[in-house]
């Protein structure tokens, strides 16, 4: 901290003693911001103000839409018909040798895919059946056939796709962009996580800020309970009681500052400040009340199935937060691991996230939101072209194992060029023939529409500049507009 | 290592994106013809070699080990082996990889290629022998790197204090190193703090707990000159000493309760290592018996379980169970984890660079790094039976009765009639795997999933231990199920078995394990890992310490013990200083390196060298006794300077680097959990045992994938009251108000914590139930305790939080929030019934919840959460 924000504090400070007595919380927020006093204004004290990037950024906000486990590229976005003919029987060791299974042995047999693909939108986009919504915004979608990764499990995968590298301790996506971009919200975190279905393997990891300072830590809004932890007053703390609980922590927190004069405490006293905001803030977030019945409907947050409810649910806050300035909101699903039933339990998770997701894109890009928003659906890695049988006797058992080399996701809005399909796989989707899109690739894109050289974006650490994409990445210019 | 193999290996690493791979029975790829010719190495050769390779494989430089200026060292080649083959070209990695039009691959790195006459010219050298002339053009060579001139590098001398002008402001030699550097920058020290203060600041570090304000009372009374200093020796003297300390060194050693990664099992045993630390520092157990125990218990003589129980420092490491893991790789992630740990945490040297390449700044190759791996590459895994103090009789009288009736209980399921088909199946499984799926899985699981399983299955059921049977047996009733029917399992009643189990081992008294290691009977041997890839072994390496470093005489002894030795020997220059610069870490918020956890070229330069090797010198010479140490650094009139800031100081020393004041710190997790417990009263003093599971919010064990997490079954009675240490710590959903404030996620070594200051850890102070229920006990304490009065209440609140008197216009301020909380109360009784809780005779709700209200603010306050 220079000696010029020492100072900026204490006027800051006489402000505070002035307006402090007889003004409830709300209103002396009300009062610092139309006196331009915002924490923006100290950016060492709020570490989240919003910061400019390298250059121009397409996007301002990012929904990735994490469908932990491993969706099946063969049932949903990667139509191979050569599995039909190779059905039942067991793939040349040339071809399986290199491969990195984690249940099934090289010699599983080949299964054809039971579902079918349609043509969508001017470009011909060929999208399985199973999402027949998403087929309607096919033209504001790029589908990327040619997604890849390193790691074979799902930690490893997860942690791979989320901070560029296998092992433990980096900064995640979210954490970089906020580091990056600061955040445009007073009220809420820069970084969110909205979870839908079971917990992820990756738990935390996958939003951790890994060394990088505890405010860009993703902030968990959960399902049940306070949307975030200690958010709600405890049982029997009135607004009332709460607010003046606050009036008289800030007051002995200034007595405090003056009698030490430790900058920590006017940043305490502004994160408090936030603390507050927040618990006022987020409710008004979570009420759906303003959101008139066809967009309600539309989401599918009238459901009456409960899984595709808490998706829909998810997928309008995300919009409401983008809305609200929200930097990245990470949204996980789980799991789309199908290593068994997968024609009976992928149909189902397709149902519960299909019109969701079609239509949070049309809400956004009717709002003017898409063109700033990126939105990003899939997961660690794709499955593979043969069966993974648990019960040998049982057919209806039948699922896909883990498959790295090759996998699909699909991608819209935020500086994108929508309408397209990036990359190409070979007859069996065993491998990536054009175009490939490394997790790292992947990366380094995001980082671009947010306005970021990835490789200027670092932080040093232990001696040594670290980036989202280690010592790799390169910006996918296919798919920009 | 046959060539073929090699080779592929090489292309395997070339092929990027989806290049095609050629078999390793293909044939040599395309190269330019040999020359035709004799070659002369001089005239040919060398220009070429001094050219295009020597700048990184010559004198100066040997990139992977690799230097092409010596015949001798050229035919042995780099950390891959060897890149000539003499006679055979063909065979030759060099001529490969300078004639490959791959990218990446293709050597030398930059433009020009190397034309297909002067490959031709190689290969027809390497055909004709290889043959090294005299060189014409060798540099000034030397095959030793250069003796780093690095500080920390440098031996540990233990200087004269300087002089200094203010001598009556010092109280010992460390004084004497501060004074003189603030004497030398024209800046006066800070007086001392108040008595309290000082008393407050010196509880918290040395046991991680606030003063009573019986002690505080009787510390203001005492008037001696010896006052403090008997204060010092109680508190070093307190069972709470040792839990305090622990934690920073469970820090170190990624301690945590479950495995992390996916499964993230439990480890029920770990805290069995956490006691031995506590216990070893309540006992201050000199640093150099801390040490040598963690780091070889198993290969001194006759250890004792106890003992052994030390070296469940390296089994902190994670391990994934996730399905196809291989095992292979995954044993090399962990012993990389114990290499870079112990690294970091004896010698602070980032050494998980040169896991793939040469360290770019530290003079660490990577030959250094894996020889250091070498220490860790020959152990297994152990789990030990380690009794505490009164198990070991209950044990034994009830010992046969539980076998008895798990016998018994086995029979009645069919257990042993059907256990040994089922491991003639799995055997089966385990050698034809692919032929059927459900074994397959049955098997796989059971690697994955237990510690030596597949070992145990293989054994001859005579001659496995009772523990390797038992949990042979619990893997197949829990696992039978993939392999036969539904219906066949129901009949069984495996599930109302396996339950009936389980409480049958809870209702009889075990014996406390410990997770240990053991050198294994015959080591095998450690390779380099090219480019840090598990499975591409290089060159041969054995233990020992990084080359830069002055070097242990080889003893014959196994490995491990002369590690130990030799990081406490005269000659090692870091052991000492990092372990003192860790000590002044916790005392003044920050080391004298602020880098903790590296001392290489790229961490911080010492602020007070001279100190720190006074320091570094005294520690070592005298027996390495921690509490002396300890004491040396609170007895300094340094440490008991006031920590207000010195706005006058600030633009000279806006950090404080030359400590002309103490810092103000706020409290760790863990001390600031135990602070509000304690000053409620509701902390349970019970030191050691199992980990806890106090109640955390709803939806927080949900998040995370982990197989048991219905683990958590919030603990009753005395156990929701622990220290924050005891805290099961699991590593996929740790307890988030740990996470608030910055504990790190045990995942890694960490060497220092973050301090930051969020709106979560407000939020997380005003609304937590924890702190409520402090709240609550903290109220009813006062009530109890404080007569009538209003004022007396307020300091009786005062001296439990805060271990002070209310200022007055704290206390005007604290008695309008009081009137104004009583009116808001007033107006809704249900809120204050709701907060009050209990009924106290002559006290009403209102007057409770207002209490609750006061107590609250001050664990709220800026104050209350720091070590001032």
């Amino acid at each position: 901290m220079t000696f010029q924000q020492f100072q900026a504090i204490q006027r800051r400070r006489d402000f505070l003693k002035n307006v402090a007595s007889g003004i409830g919380m709300a209103a002396l927020g009300d009062l610092l911001a139309s006196d331009g006093l915002t924490a923006a204004n100290l950016p060492d004290v709020n570490p989240l103000a919003p910061r400019q990037p390298h250059f121009e950024a397409k996007a301002k906000h990012v929904i990735f839409m994490f469908m932990e486990g491993g969706p099946s590229q063969y049932e949903l976005f990667d139509p191979k018909p050569a599995l039909q003919k190779h059905h039942g029987t067991p793939l040349p060791e040339s071809m399986t040798r290199d491969m990195k299974l984690a249940f099934i042995k090289p010699s599983a047999k080949v299964m054809a895919s039971k579902f079918a693909f349609h043509r969508h939108g001017e470009s011909g986009m060929e999208i399985s059946e199973l999402m027949p919504r998403l087929g309607e915004v096919a033209d504001d979608i790029c589908l990327v056939r040619s997604m890849r990764t390193d790691a074979f499990n799902h930690h490893p995968g997860q942690l791979l796709l989320f901070t560029g590298h296998t092992q433990f301790g980096r900064p995640t996506m979210g954490a970089w962009s906020v580091y990056g971009l600061g955040s445009e919200s007073q009220n809420l975190p820069g970084f969110v996580v909205l979870t839908s279905g079971r917990g992820t393997s990756g738990g935390s990891s996958n939003f951790s800020c890994g060394f990088l300072p505890s405010h860009y830590q993703g902030t968990v809004f959960r399902n049940s309970g306070d949307p975030i932890l200690y958010l709600s007053n405890p049982d029997g703390v009135s607004d009332a009681l709460q607010q003046e609980t606050l009036r008289s922590v800030r007051e002995l927190n200034e007595l405090r500052f003056e009698e030490t004069g430790d900058l920590e405490i006017a940043s305490r006293i502004s994160s408090y400040e936030l603390a507050y905001r927040m618990q006022m803030s987020a409710p008004e977030l979570l009420d759906f009340s303003g959101e008139p019945a066809h967009v309600l409907e539309g989401y599918g947050v009238t459901s009456e199935d409960d899984d595709q409810r808490q998706y829909a649910t998810n997928c309008l806050l995300a919009r409401r937060m983008v809305e609200r300035g929200v930097r990245f909101v990470l949204m996980m699903d789980a799991s789309w691991d199908d290593h068994s039933e997968l024609n009976k339990n992928l149909p189902k998770r397709c149902r519960k996230v299909d019109q969701s997701n079609a239509y949070l894109i049309q809400d956004l890009k009717q709002r003017g939101l898409l063109d700033e928003t990126l939105v990003v659906w899939g997961g660690e890695f794709g499955r593979t072209p043969m069966v993974e049988l648990r019960r040998p006797d049982d057919a209806e058992n039948a699922g896909r194992d883990h498959h790295p080399d090759a996998y699909s996701m699909w991608m819209a809005g935020g500086g994108l060029r929508g309408g397209q399909v990036v990359g190409r796989t070979d007859d069996l989707c065993l491998n990536v023939v054009e175009d490939p899109v490394h997790v790292h690739d992947l990366q380094a894109t995001l980082l671009h529409l947010l306005g970021f050289d990835h490789e200027k974006l670092t932080y040093r650490h232990m001696g040594r500049d670290f980036r989202l994409t280690d010592v790799h990445g390169q910006v996918v210019k296919k798919l920009l507009a | 290592m046959h060539w073929s193999h090699r080779f592929a290996g090489w292309l395997a690493l070339a092929a990027v994106g989806f290049v095609l791979v050629p078999s390793p029975a293909a044939p040599v790829p395309d190269l330019p013809p040999a020359a035709d010719r004799a070659v002369d190495y001089g005239a040919d050769i060398e220009p070429i070699l001094h050219a295009r390779c020597y700048a990184c494989h010559g004198p100066s430089v040997q990139t992977n080990g690799l230097r092409f200026d010596e015949g001798e060292a050229a035919l042995k080649g780099g950390y891959s082996g060897p890149a000539i083959v003499p006679g055979d070209s063909g065979a030759s990695a060099l001529v490969h990889r300078v004639a490959s039009p791959e990218e990446g691959f293709r050597m030398p790195p930059t433009e020009p290629r190397l034309t297909p006459r002067e490959v031709g010219v190689l290969r027809a050298w390497i055909d004709q022998g290889a043959r090294w002339g005299e060189p014409t053009r060798r540099q000034t060579a030397s095959s030793q790197p250069p003796a780093s001139q690095h500080w920390a590098f440098q031996p540990i001398e233990r200087p004269d204090p300087p002089e200094v002008r203010q001598i009556d402001w010092t109280r010992n030699p460390i004084d004497r190193f501060v004074l003189a550097k603030l004497e030398s920058k024209g800046i006066r020290p800070s007086p001392e703090a108040g008595k309290l203060t000082l008393l407050r600041r010196l509880s918290l570090d040395l046991i991680g707990l606030p003063p009573s304000w019986e002690e505080a009372e009787a510390y203001l009374k005492d008037s001696s000159p010896h006052a403090y200093e008997r204060a010092v020796d109680r508190l070093l003297k307190s069972s709470h000493y040792g839990e305090k300390w622990a934690r920073h060194w469970l820090d170190l050693a990624r301690y945590a309760d479950s495995d992390g990664y996916e499964k993230d099992l439990a480890r029920p045993y770990a805290w069995r290592w956490r006691n031995w630390v506590i216990d070893a520092l309540n006992a201050d157990m000199p640093f150099d018996e801390f040490t040598t125990l963690q780091l070889a218990a198993d290969l001194i003589e006759d250890p004792t379980p106890d003992q052994l129980a030390a070296t469940g420092f390296h089994r902190n490491t994670l391990r994934n169970r996730e399905g196809g893991t291989i095992y292979a790789q995954s044993r090399f992630e962990e012993t990389l984890d114990r290499a870079n740990t112990v690294a970091t945490t004896w010698l602070a040297l980032t050494v998980e660079c040169a896991q793939c390449h040469d360290h770019k700044y530290d003079p660490i190759t990577q030959k250094d790094f894996y020889s250091f791996y070498a220490y860790f590459d020959n152990v297994d895994d152990v789990q030990i039976d380690a009794p505490l103090p009164g198990e070991m009789g209950p044990y034994l009288r009830k010992r046969a009765e539980y076998l008895r009736k798990r016998q018994e209980l086995l029979e009645e399921h069919h257990v042993p009639a059907l256990q040994p088909e089922w491991e003639r199946q799995m055997k089966i499984a385990g050698e034809q795997p692919g032929e059927r799926t459900d074994w397959d899985l049955c098997y796989d699981v059971l690697f994955q999933m237990t510690d030596n399983g597949s070992l145990v299955l293989h054994k001859d059921p005579a001659e496995r231990t009772f523990r390797e049977q038992e949990a042979l047996t619990d893997y197949f009733i829990d696992w039978y199920y993939t392999v036969v029917s539904k219906e066949r399992i129901e009949e069984l009643r495996f599930r109302e078995l396996r339950k009936k189990l389980k409480d049958l081992k809870a209702a009889y008294p075990r014996l406390s394990e410990a997770r240990v290691i053991r050198e294994r009977e015959s080591p095998g041997a450690t390779y380099l890992r090219v480019r840090g890839q598990w499975n591409r072994q290089g060159i041969q390496v054995g233990p020992q310490p990084p080359a830069f470093l002055p070097q242990a005489p080889g003893s014959g002894r196994a490995a491990r013990l002369d590690l130990a030795e030799w990081m406490l020997s005269e000659d090692n220059p870091l052991t000492a200083r990092v372990a003192v610069n860790r000590m002044w870490q916790e005392f003044f918020g920050r080391g004298l390196v602020r880098t903790s956890e590296d001392f290489g070229l790229q961490g911080e330069l010492p602020s007070h060298p001279e100190l720190l090797d006074w320091l570094a010198a005294d520690f070592r010479g005298n027996g390495w006794g921690v509490k002396r140490m300890h004491k040396l650094i609170v007895m300094s009139a340094t440490y008991r300077q006031a920590s207000h800031a010195r706005p006058e100081v600030a633009e000279l020393d806006p950090e404080n680097t030359w400590l002309a004041r103490q810092n103000r710190l706020r409290l760790p997790a863990e001390i600031l959990r135990d602070s509000t417990l304690y000053a409620s009263g509701l902390l349970s003093p019970v030191i050691g045992g199992p980990s806890v599971y106090p109640p955390q919010p709803d939806g927080v064990k949900e998040l995370t994938y982990g197989w048991d997490t219905d683990r958590w079954q919030e603990s009753q009675g005395p156990d929701r009251y622990r220290r924050g240490l005891y805290t099961f710590f699991q590593r996929t959903a740790p307890y988030p108000q740990m996470m608030n404030f910055d504990a790190p996620d045990s995942n890694r070594t960490a060497s220092r914590r973050r301090r930051t200051n969020t709106p979560l850890q407000a939020l997380n102070l005003l609304n937590d139930e924890v702190v409520l229920e402090a709240a609550r006990a903290l109220a009813v304490r006062v009530l109890e305790d404080a007569p009538s009065e209003w004022d007396a209440r307020l300091r009786r609140m005062f001296q439990l939080t805060l271990s002070r008197l209310p200022a007055d216009r704290e206390a005007e301020q604290l008695a309008e929030s009081y009137r104004r909380q009583t009116r808001i109360l007033d107006q809704s009784p249900p809120d204050a019934r709701q907060l009050a809780r209990i009924d106290l005779r002559d006290h009403d709700p209102v007057e409770i919840a207002a209490w609750m209200g006061i107590g609250r603010i001050l664990m709220n306050t800026d104050e209350y959460i720091t070590r001032e």
